[in-house]
């Protein structure tokens, strides 16, 4: 085999990883939007929050520090101690869902029933809110996360695929952070979908996605079920926050990772978990190809539009997404 | 709503019009929010910190005390221009926006206004040439005496030479990241190295592409020109692919502590370039700790003394206070005017004697400034960084650039600039 | 007792369909007419026009724009920022290829070229519908901010890649450049403003503006009562991309200056016009006033407050700043949730009542 196939293999399989990290963010915004019809634009924001709050709590940092020093004129940062990773987790899941309570009791219940576009404004005022609020809570400067999670090229499929091509060959290049993250992006899918078949609450969750009245009139509790939905994509969001925290520290710019879900959402469809999966995939392959192959044609940077021309050419074809409802139209 | 805003701004617009009071003003157009927070926070302290320390120790500059006015761009073009508008009424005396694109904006703005601005080895790189643009500096180096500093290395590194070998650029795609191209391109074809260029697209979280294209390609060495999230990414992937750190060579906006320290042990060895010597025990940093963080008047949290920034920072506003005094001695008053600053800038001269003097021995390179270089020396050093030890080694003196190159790319691109806005070239 | 139709007699159909029906709205519309023609230009400063009137005018007539694309016709649309930019580097090549020619006229040219490329755009539209169609319209935004940032001809194969604005003059005076005056650039794009606002309003009252609204409410029943949904939609991309491209060309020639398309027409500028016209109210021309207002004089005012005032540090009072836009967002949208516009016309719904609201 000749090494440029090979290394087309390579970008293909490191497609198929981007895509999964990309479908990580893509899958908060499904959550969302299958069980309330709301377009999360805050979802980003929550997953620098959640990252914030974790490296805070781990760190032992005291919150809102800036703004007490400056009123009071203390001199406080750090409360001394360090907490372990596992419980910084569980108090970080706990704050999440203690915001995906504060948000339905003081925004979405006095929302019910209002228009998608005002639902998504609603997150808007939310995004902006949250991205203030984790800067005065925990600082803008960059933190490590400091979770141990593996990083680099694994070795090992280097080493056991570097003759197959020749010499300009080197090797498949996996990154063991990207086959943590498929890992996890599988045990979550799984455990979502689990959730969803086969427990109460995951049920409810799944009837409200369905029929709001219907759901309301059997008895189900729309508020408890959008509490749990939000608590959900608050838990997915900090898991998206660590995956991509990993690679950059934990930083504003991790906010923008939603700008990546974007195409990946429209791809495969706002209401499908699956779809995000597929659409992830399809997007991460896609964008990484087209670099590989027209990229130096053009002069490179290609990623960022490619993703959304990709997603407009399935559209074209299927209009509402490649897993979404089908778009039945009645006058 | 919107009337009676407008008219309590107009109001407050007066009353800060008013306050303008008899000292020196210097605007510090900061970020200390938004997606390059990291970088412009410990410049800014270091910035502050200097002027405030001279109030506390010398009673100002001159006799004349410093006011700083800070205002937050959060690196946005638009409140650049509010803050430029907000600061200008007070009087401001030197703008350092640390920003390219608010460079950008500024330079006709403060041509017009006459209101110098020092933009330290960022911003347009051409206004090196004090003749096309009298109101702008960019002492004490450039962009393109950066890229040629880094060759320079190389060559040094490589035996005198080059030839047969391939130097990758990673750049950010935009104004900034594009600046080393045309100076690499032209080293490239005289020293025989190939060049290959790669964009990575705002803001660079994700660079497998990029990296995946340097695996491939094996290039001998590569060049950074990042900044933001990009910077960590980066080093993070580099030390993925197992590129050899020592060979991944950053600009110096790519050479801070919070560049590398994400990537933890993977960062180790990988070098940057540094306008100015990283030194914790300067006797200047002593002072500061004492009399600006002890009195409870430090600029952030007061955690960023001695870091890359911080230092580049303060040593900004060394090159700031030492120009405001050689107005002051061109001109023989205290008070001096914006255009008075200017000519204490093109008249600049730092020497190694001045900056021992100020306890920052050697913290940067000599240089002078004239009517016609406005760009001063160049020189820059090349830095480690030592992942155990978690600080930066200089492992260079200042190495120079290759005048003959740049000055003819300088030329050439003012006298572009002139011909456009109808300037005539020569000394105000 | 002020604001009443009682009294006011309409002899005409002209006169019943007018734009403001009640005799005191249209004495106020004159008022804030002249006020800011007459009266504003003579007390400007380059702080006033700089940070609050060029950006609240410039983004008002991208509301504008974006508000009769998406509030009007129903298409929703995140790629204003790239179409800003389309119109920016238009206007830029027509200013250094043709100096002599007026830069109004480019500016308008510019609205034109803009029109054409958002129409190209607005294709998928036919067929893709709802959240779907934003993915068409980003990737404008993401495809039209690389290639001007690519193709070196758009700026003129400077060696930094900006584009910045010549010095150019009307009527003697510059308008563009350094060396403008603070009334004459504030001057420009208020007529800009007034001109842009009166087509828009008469447009949508009119014919078209009604196909509109048809195709927004329902496109499928729009179809079958006769609305030619390929000509409405495509007419909204149209107008709507001629009043962003106008905007675009004045934030680059008139207001920075100098401009780096990445940093000044990125997808942020795309979002912060969609949320103007949302929070200042979907298919209503006074929204998108009103938003602009909150979104660019809220943030001043606010750092006004902070900084001069209290003198608390200047990143504390960005952080607050934040928070506290976002939380008058969620606040307002609480208590009305149709953006400001529905609050102004509910306030003036309750005028005509009172004092005798029962």
């Amino acid at each position: 085999m000749s090494a440029d196939f090979l290394y087309g293999i390579e970008v293909v399989l490191n497609g198929l990883m981007a895509g999964v990290m990309y479908a990580l963010v893509a899958l908060g915004f499904v959550l969302i939007f299958k069980a309330s019809g709301i377009f999360n634009f805050a979802q980003g924001v929550m997953a620098l929050f959640a990252a914030l709050t974790l490296v805070g709590i781990m760190e032992g940092q005291v919150p809102f520090a800036h703004i007490i020093n400056a009123t009071f004129g203390t001199e406080l940062h750090h409360f001394g101690w360090e907490v372990p990773a596992i419980l910084a987790i569980t108090c970080t899941v706990g704050v999440m869902i203690l915001f995906a309570w504060a948000v339905q009791r003081f925004l979405f219940r006095h929302l019910v029933g209002q228009e998608p576009i005002i639902l998504f404004m609603a997150t808007i005022g939310l995004a902006y809110f949250l991205e203030g609020m984790g800067d005065l809570m925990w600082g803008s400067d960059i933190k490590t996360l400091a979770l141990g999670l593996p990083q680099g090229g694994s070795r090992w499929i280097e080493d056991a695929t570097a003759g197959l091509g020749g010499d300009d060959f080197y090797g498949f290049f996996i990154d063991k952070l990207d086959m943590v993250a498929t890992v996890v992006a599988i045990v979550l899918v799984a455990g979502l979908i689990a959730f969803s078949q086969y427990t109460k609450h995951g049920r409810a969750m799944r009837a409200v996605a369905d029929d709001h009245q219907a759901a309301l009139s059997v008895g189900i509790s729309l508020n408890f079920i959008w509490i749990l939905v939000w608590s959900l994509a608050g838990f997915v969001a900090l898991v998206a926050g660590i995956m991509w925290g990993a690679k950059s520290g934990v930083q504003f710019s991790l906010s923008l990772i939603a700008l990546k879900a974007l195409p990946v959402l429209m791809l495969g469809g706002f209401t499908s978990i699956p779809g995000a999966i597929v659409g992830g995939l399809i997007i991460g392959v896609g964008e990484k190809l087209f670099e590989y192959l027209v990229g130096p044609m053009v002069g490179g940077a290609t990623e960022n539009w490619f993703a959304y021309v990709l997603a407009l050419l399935f559209l074209v074809f299927r209009p509402q997404g490649l897993f979404g409802e089908k778009i039945i139209e009645r006058v | 709503m919107t009337l009676k805003t407008l008219t309590t701004l107009a109001l407050s617009g007066v009353l800060v019009a008013g306050t303008a009071a008899a000292d020196l003003v210097i605007p510090d157009l900061s970020y200390r929010t938004g997606p390059y927070a990291a970088g412009g926070t410990p410049f800014s302290d270091g910035y502050q910190d200097y002027f405030n320390l001279l109030n506390a120790r010398d009673g100002g500059i001159g006799g004349e005390t410093v006011r700083i006015v800070e205002c937050e761009t959060g690196y946005n073009t638009e409140k650049g221009v509010e803050c430029y508008e907000a600061t200008k009424s007070e009087g401001a005396l030197i703008y350092q926006p640390l920003s390219t694109g608010i460079t950008y904006q500024l330079i006709p703005k403060t041509t017009a206004d006459e209101i110098p601005i020092h933009t330290m080895g960022y911003g347009r790189t051409s206004a090196a040439n004090g003749e096309v643009f009298p109101w702008v500096f960019n002492y004490p180096a450039n962009y393109w005496d950066a890229a040629s500093v880094m060759v320079n290395y190389l060559l040094e590194e490589n035996g005198g030479s080059l030839d047969g070998k391939t130097i990758a650029l990673v750049y950010h795609n935009s104004a900034y990241g594009k600046e080393p191209i045309r100076t690499l391109e032209a080293l490239s074809a005289e020293h025989g190295f190939e060049f290959t260029q790669i964009a990575v697209d705002h803001p660079g979280q994700e660079q497998k592409s990029q990296w995946l294209q340097i695996r491939r390609e094996r290039p001998d060495f590569v060049l950074m020109w990042g900044w933001g999230v990009m910077n960590q990414v980066a080093v993070q992937e580099a030390s993925n692919i197992n590129f050899p750190m020592e060979n991944f060579i950053g600009n110096w906006w790519a050479g801070a502590e919070h560049d590398v320290t994400p990537a933890g042990a993977g960062a180790n060895g990988y070098k940057s370039l540094n306008m100015n010597r990283i030194d914790a025990d300067l006797p200047v940093f002593a002072d500061i700790t004492s009399m600006v963080h002890d009195a409870g008047n430090a600029a952030g949290d007061g955690s960023n003394i001695g870091s890359v920034l911080y230092t580049r920072g303060m040593y900004a506003a060394m090159l700031a206070a030492e120009a405001i005094a050689k107005a002051q001695e061109i001109h023989g008053v205290a008070d001096v005017t914006p255009a008075m600053v200017r000519d204490g800038m093109e008249a600049l001269e730092i020497t190694n004697a001045r900056m021992e003097e100020l306890g920052m021995a050697q913290i940067g390179p000599e240089f002078s400034v004239s009517c016609e270089n406005h760009g001063g020396s160049g020189l820059g050093i090349v830095q480690q960084w030592d992942a155990s030890a978690g600080n930066w080694v200089a492992l260079t003196d200042y190495i120079a650039p290759q005048d003959a190159v740049i000055d003819g790319l300088i030329a050439e691109d003012s006298g572009a600039f002139a011909a456009e806005n109808n300037i005539t070239p020569g000394c105000l | 007792m002020l604001y009443r139709e009682a009294g006011d007699y309409k002899t005409s159909y002209t006169a019943d369909s007018q734009t403001f029906p009640i005799a005191f709205d249209r004495y106020r519309y004159w008022v804030v007419l002249a006020v800011s023609f007459l009266v504003i230009p003579f007390f400007i400063t380059d702080y006033l026009v700089n940070a609050l009137f060029m950006p609240f005018l410039i983004y008002a007539i991208a509301a504008i724009g974006l508000n009769i694309l998406t509030g009007y016709a129903g298409q929703v649309s995140l790629g204003t920022g790239g179409f800003m930019a389309v119109g920016a580097y238009a206007c830029y090549k027509l200013m250094t290829a043709f100096p002599d020619v007026n830069i109004l006229i480019h500016v308008v040219l510019a609205g034109g070229i803009t029109a054409l490329v958002g129409t190209a755009f607005g294709l998928p539209s036919l067929r893709i519908k709802g959240f779907y169609l934003a993915v068409a319209t980003l990737a404008a935004q993401f495809f039209l901010v690389w290639l001007f940032n690519k193709v070196a001809w758009f700026y003129n194969y400077s060696a930094s890649g900006q584009i910045s604005a010549p010095e150019r003059m009307v009527f003697g005076v510059a308008v563009t450049g350094p060396n403008t005056p603070a009334w004459a650039s504030y001057l420009v794009c208020l007529v800009f403003v007034t001109i842009s606002a009166l087509i828009a309003r008469n447009l949508t009252r009119g014919a078209l503006g009604r196909q509109w609204m048809a195709t927004r409410d329902m496109d499928i029943a729009a179809e079958i009562i006769g609305v030619n949904p390929l000509k409405a939609k495509l007419t909204a991309f149209a107008v709507s991309s001629f009043f962003v491209g106008i905007s675009g060309a004045l934030f680059f020639a008139v207001y920075l200056g100098a401009v780096e398309v990445g940093e000044v027409f990125g997808i942020n500028k795309s979002f912060l016009v969609l949320f103007m016209i949302i929070i200042g109210g979907l298919g209503s021309i006074f929204g998108a006033f009103a938003g602009a207002a909150f979104l660019v004089t809220l943030p001043v005012f606010l750092k006004l407050i902070g900084v001069d005032l209290f003198g608390w540090p200047t990143d504390l009072v960005a952080h607050l700043q934040l928070v506290i836009v976002g939380f008058l967002i969620m606040f307002f949208l609480v208590k009305e949730p149709h953006g400001l516009a529905q609050l102004w016309r509910l306030a003036k719904e309750k005028l005509r009542l009172w004092p005798f609201p029962h």
